[in-house]
């Protein structure tokens, strides 16, 4: 309970001493003071779930069991290594002039209340809440897209608010519907909408309301997803941000989304005996695999190919989630873990590769091995990994979900071995050239921030090789709550 | 059919006659005061029709027979009309044939001899004016029909005379597909009659103007029939909008004495609607003709959304 | 008396599907600002009736919300951003009115039959009235896609609000206090946030016609 509220006390209190102290120099080291409280409590929070199985907090309003717990140090923990990440970034960027003291106080603000309201969706037992956290992330997000208000920023930034805007309204028109089918059900002031009590009575919710408004619930936080066809807002929202806001978009928000979906999901499948949730998912996450993989190939800015990526695993997770069953929702959780970890590696790498080159455009980046071996090889193995080679993480989920697709779904099979060699193919194409060869690119006035980097990778490759049997309990607990 | 339904029968023929032309001078009385010009007398238009009708009349040279017989078939399609609106009573001999669709061919009729009648001598404003007319025409007929049948769902009959008596008997209740058909309504009305803002009634403006256009060539006593004709035309969507939308205190065979009542009712929902009428010309601009479907494709969703809402909510 | 007042709710209901065709059709942005404040006061009027109906006092409280947030405050702030960017030309359309009007009535029946066998399940006195709601989320959404200006795309995604909010409060007799005192403080954050933009946006092009927003695009 108060560890609960220290999780998330840390980084609302950050984002209101960052909004006045936001633009001094001892803020990035204070933005990295308070992610840090925020995993520590994460962490201890864990331990407590652990020791003690699920918990309620303030009158039932949160909920943490094993489903979200991991989610919350994940997220607790990519937002602290990014916020490692960042302190050199903005150093360069302010060097660049990029950033003027009144924007690095809004980024720093912003940056800590994104993580409240990731943190929030995610513990919150209350489905109304979540989607008032969610539109919340949205805006925040919104605000750190075009923090340069350069007009690529500004574009981006408004698609990025009109799309996820009219997608998460319709999100909000579920949940309405949801509440509807529940009030009938659930006498308790305002608790027709805890999802733990929608859970206890779902078997009797109405089966007509529900597909309704799993379908707008869908539409809704798939957007947010950045599912094909709702995915415009995406590659540009990362490709024209500050880069450590394309590793949290990639590595948290879509992660936070899903996790909104498969919430919904759980509470769908147990009202309707029918396969309708799983089929949408399936379909729409196969569409994204595909359509993603095709567009990699197109991209010349390597922050948009990264982003395309990033709607290509999501796409992987959702049909994983779709397939269900034990070895899928398994595969589904892992996949998710290491694609945040290895994902927002990847953009750290990027970010500092292209302040080194001043330029996003992959033609005009050369050698990057030759000025700086550490941030050449990160990003050689991190493609390496995200692309599913072994012995990383994403190759055992994505070992798993293929062969689960090849017994359970065939049909579905030669489209992903498709895509993924597509993929595999147009990634290792471009990012080769960049890492090896005669060099373009010159130093940086500050050393770049390597280690949230091999960390991230090295939990990937452990990941591969050996999962610590407390998390792959973990794993197994969710993917049985998620209905394997 | 007793005595009481032939005269109120009579009686809504005489009075629509007689009263048609008045209400054209209390609208233009009004939309005077609300241009703060000093009003024309109430009776301008009586003054105006025994005028024209004491001229003499030309025709133009190439007149065929059928320009000649088009002011009576308009005149006498406008009068039938009224008649069979159910305006002071439901209880009239001619409400076997007072059908929604019936009223909405008699204006078609009308419609279809000016046209041709404007055609006829071959001058270019009235094959302009013709063109127009069509044009308005096509549009507002499927808004009107789809008004009526949203008001018909309501008393399952389209028969004007049903529908009255259905909406005047009703517990007091509020049909919200009626607020829409009653905007469209008053949309397809401001078309059909060539009020503001598809058409300005007050002027002779060559590249705006619909229904001048169309009696440009007429004199005499042919153009006092037109000009009363228009002013029954009027008078019949005044009387048609009153009895779908406030069909109160329209008598019906059950009180033959609220006749007595049926007619002041009558007179007060006329004047307040004339009022009303003069303030909206009064408030609008007039709008470019290419504008005018636009207008009328409004009027005819409104219907067609009234009739779906009236299917939704079951009423 | 319920069933006079139900059917008084059903008209408000019609009038709010109304006032959303209007937008629709309507070219001139200032009137567009008059069409969503008159929206929403017909949602405080709907939402207070139901309050009173079935004595419900936490609908006092969201129609006193949805009076200061929709009637007062966000119109205001729409009239000052327009004044200061002096935007009150016509509003492009990107397909002719006739066309959107057309698929407009095309949505309206979608809805009603989507939401016709969910509304009978529903208990409240509003009930039938659910169509009429996501009608008006979904022309709402046409709105934002068919308008080239942000002025009227940020009046539509507020229009789309109001959808929500009146399906909220046809099917459930609204939502949970918190919840929708968070989402009334999420709106008037994302409101605050697009005024901003639009000056940052007209910085930058000298215009606030979106279409100006076309960089980024797959080629």
């Amino acid at each position: 309970m108060n560890l609960l509220l220290l999780v998330l006390g840390f980084p609302l209190l950050g984002s209101i001493i960052l909004g006045f102290i936001g633009h001094r120099d001892v803020a990035r080291e204070a933005n990295v003071v308070f992610s840090l409280g925020t995993f520590i409590a994460s962490c201890a929070l864990t331990v407590q779930v652990i020791a003690e199985g699920p918990l309620f907090a303030l009158n039932h309003e949160f909920f943490i069991d094993s489903l979200n717990v991991f989610m919350v140090s994940l997220t607790a923990f990519v937002a602290l290594t990014t916020a490692v990440f960042s302190r050199p970034y903005m150093k360069v960027e302010q060097a660049h002039g990029k950033m003027t003291p009144s924007r690095l106080r809004l980024y720093h603000s912003m940056y800590q209340l994104f993580s409240f309201t990731m943190l929030m969706a995610l513990m919150t037992n209350n489905m109304g809440i979540l989607w008032v956290s969610m539109e919340a992330a949205t805006l925040t997000t919104v605000l750190l897209v075009s923090v340069y208000r350069t007009a690529a920023s500004l574009e981006a930034a408004w698609k990025y608010f009109i799309l996820c805007g009219v997608g998460i309204a319709q999100a909000l028109f579920g949940t309405v519907l949801l509440y509807m089918a529940a009030e009938k059900l659930i006498v308790a002031e305002s608790g027709a909408l805890l999802w733990t009590s929608l859970n206890a009575v779902k078997g009797s919710l109405d089966p007509d309301i529900i597909t309704l408004a799993f379908a707008f619930l869908f539409i809704g936080y798939g957007t947010k997803v950045g599912l094909v066809p709702l995915h415009n807002w995406l590659p540009d929202a990362h490709a024209e941000g500050p880069t450590p806001v394309s590793a949290v978009l990639s590595g948290l928000l879509l992660n936070v989304a899903l996790y909104a979906i498969l919430r919904c999901k759980v509470l769908t499948d147990g009202a309707l005996h029918s396969a309708l949730a799983s089929q949408l998912m399936m379909g729409f996450g196969l569409l994204s695999v595909v359509v993603a993989a095709f567009f990699l190939s197109r991209q010349k800015d390597v922050k948009r190919m990264f982003a395309y990526s990033s709607i290509e695993h999501m796409g992987l997770i959702t049909f994983a989630f779709g397939m269900g069953g034990p070895i899928a929702n398994f595969a589904g959780l892992l996949h998710m873990t290491v694609h945040s970890l290895i994902k927002s590696a990847i953009f750290f790498t990027v970010g500092h590769a292209t302040q080194k080159a001043g330029t996003q455009v992959m033609e005009d980046i050369h050698g990057l091995i030759k000025v700086s071996p550490a941030v050449g090889w990160g990003m050689m193995l991190g493609s390496l990994a995200i692309l599913g080679l072994p012995p990383f993480g994403v190759f055992a989920s994505e070992f798993l979900i293929l062969t689960t697709a090849m017994r359970e779904q065939p049909w579905a099979t030669p489209f992903l071995l498709l895509a993924l060699g597509v993929a595999f193919a147009s990634v290792f194409a471009r990012v080769q050239p960049m890492v090896f060869g005669e060099t373009t690119v010159k130093a940086l006035p500050h050393p770049p921030a390597l280690i949230p980097v091999f960390i991230h990778l090295g939990l990937g490759l452990m990941l591969g090789l050996y999962i610590p049997p407390y998390l792959s309990a973990w794993y197994h607990q969710a993917a049985l709550m998620l209905g394997g | 059919m007793n005595f009481l339904g032939y005269f109120s029968q009579l009686l809504e023929i005489v009075l629509a006659l007689l009263l048609a032309p008045l209400l054209i001078g209390w609208v233009n009385q009004w939309r005077a005061w609300l241009q703060n010009k000093s009003a024309p007398s109430l009776f301008l238009p009586y003054r105006k029709l025994h005028k024209l009708f004491n001229k003499e009349l030309v025709l133009a040279q190439h007149a065929s027979p059928l320009y000649r017989v088009t002011p009576y078939i308009v005149f006498g399609c406008m009068a039938l009309a009224s008649a069979i609106i159910p305006s002071l009573s439901t209880d009239l001999p001619l409400s076997p044939a007072s059908d929604a669709i019936a009223l909405v061919g008699l204006f078609a009729l009308a419609r279809v001899f000016i046209s041709l009648a404007a055609m006829d001598v071959g001058t270019a404003f009235g094959t302009m004016g013709a063109r127009r007319e069509m044009l308005i025409g096509f549009l507002a007929e499927p808004a009107l029909l789809m008004v009526l049948f949203s008001a018909s769902l309501l008393s399952k009959s389209t028969s004007l005379t049903t529908i009255v008596d259905t909406l005047a008997h009703r517990d007091l209740a509020i049909y919200p597909s009626l607020a829409f058909a009653g905007v469209a309504f008053t949309m397809v009305s401001l078309a059909e009659n060539a009020r503001i803002p598809v058409d300005n009634p007050a002027t002779h403006l060559e590249l705006t103007m619909i229904h001048e256009a169309l009696t440009l060539e007429y004199s005499g006593r042919h153009l006092a029939l037109l000009e009363w004709a228009a002013s029954l035309k009027l008078f019949a969507y005044s009387c048609a909008g009153l009895a779908l939308f406030f069909p109160w205190g329209i008598a019906d065979a059950q009180s033959p004495l609220a006749l007595l009542l049926a007619l002041p009712a009558l007179i007060f929902k006329l004047a307040l609607g004339g009022a009303l009428l003069a303030i909206l010309e009064s408030v609008s601009a007039k709008m470019r003709i290419f504008r005018v479907p636009e207008f009328l494709a409004t009027a005819f969703l409104l219907a067609v959304i009234g009739m779906l809402v009236n299917i939704l909510l079951g009423i | 008396m319920t069933a006079f007042i139900s059917q008084f709710i059903n008209l408000l209901a019609a009038i709010l599907l109304m006032l959303a065709f209007s937008m629709l059709a309507q070219r001139r942005i200032l009137s567009l600002i008059y069409l969503y404040t008159m929206q929403g006061a017909t949602l405080v009027a709907a939402t207070a009736i139901v309050g009173f109906v079935t004595n419900q006092p936490h609908l006092y409280f969201s129609a006193a919300i949805t009076l200061v947030l929709k009637v007062i405050l966000i119109p205001s702030l729409l009239h000052r951003v327009i004044d200061r960017l002096n935007v009150r030309w016509d509003v492009e359309m990107l397909i002719n009115i006739p066309m959107t009007m057309l698929i407009g009535i095309v949505m309206v029946m979608f809805s009603f039959y989507l939401a016709q066998p969910i509304s009978q399940m529903s208990s409240t006195i509003a009930r039938g009235t659910l169509g009429i709601a996501l009608a008006c989320i979904l022309l709402s959404f046409m709105m934002m896609i068919t308008r080239s200006k942000a002025v009227p795309q940020v009046i539509g995604f507020l229009s789309m609000e109001n959808g929500l909010f009146f399906a909220a409060t046809a099917a459930t007799y609204g939502m949970p206090m918190v919840v929708e005192l968070g989402i009334a403080l999420d709106v008037l954050v994302g409101i605050l946030i697009l005024g901003v933009f639009m000056f940052h946006i007209r910085e930058q092009f000298d215009s606030l016609d979106i279409r100006h927003l076309e960089k980024l695009k797959e080629d």
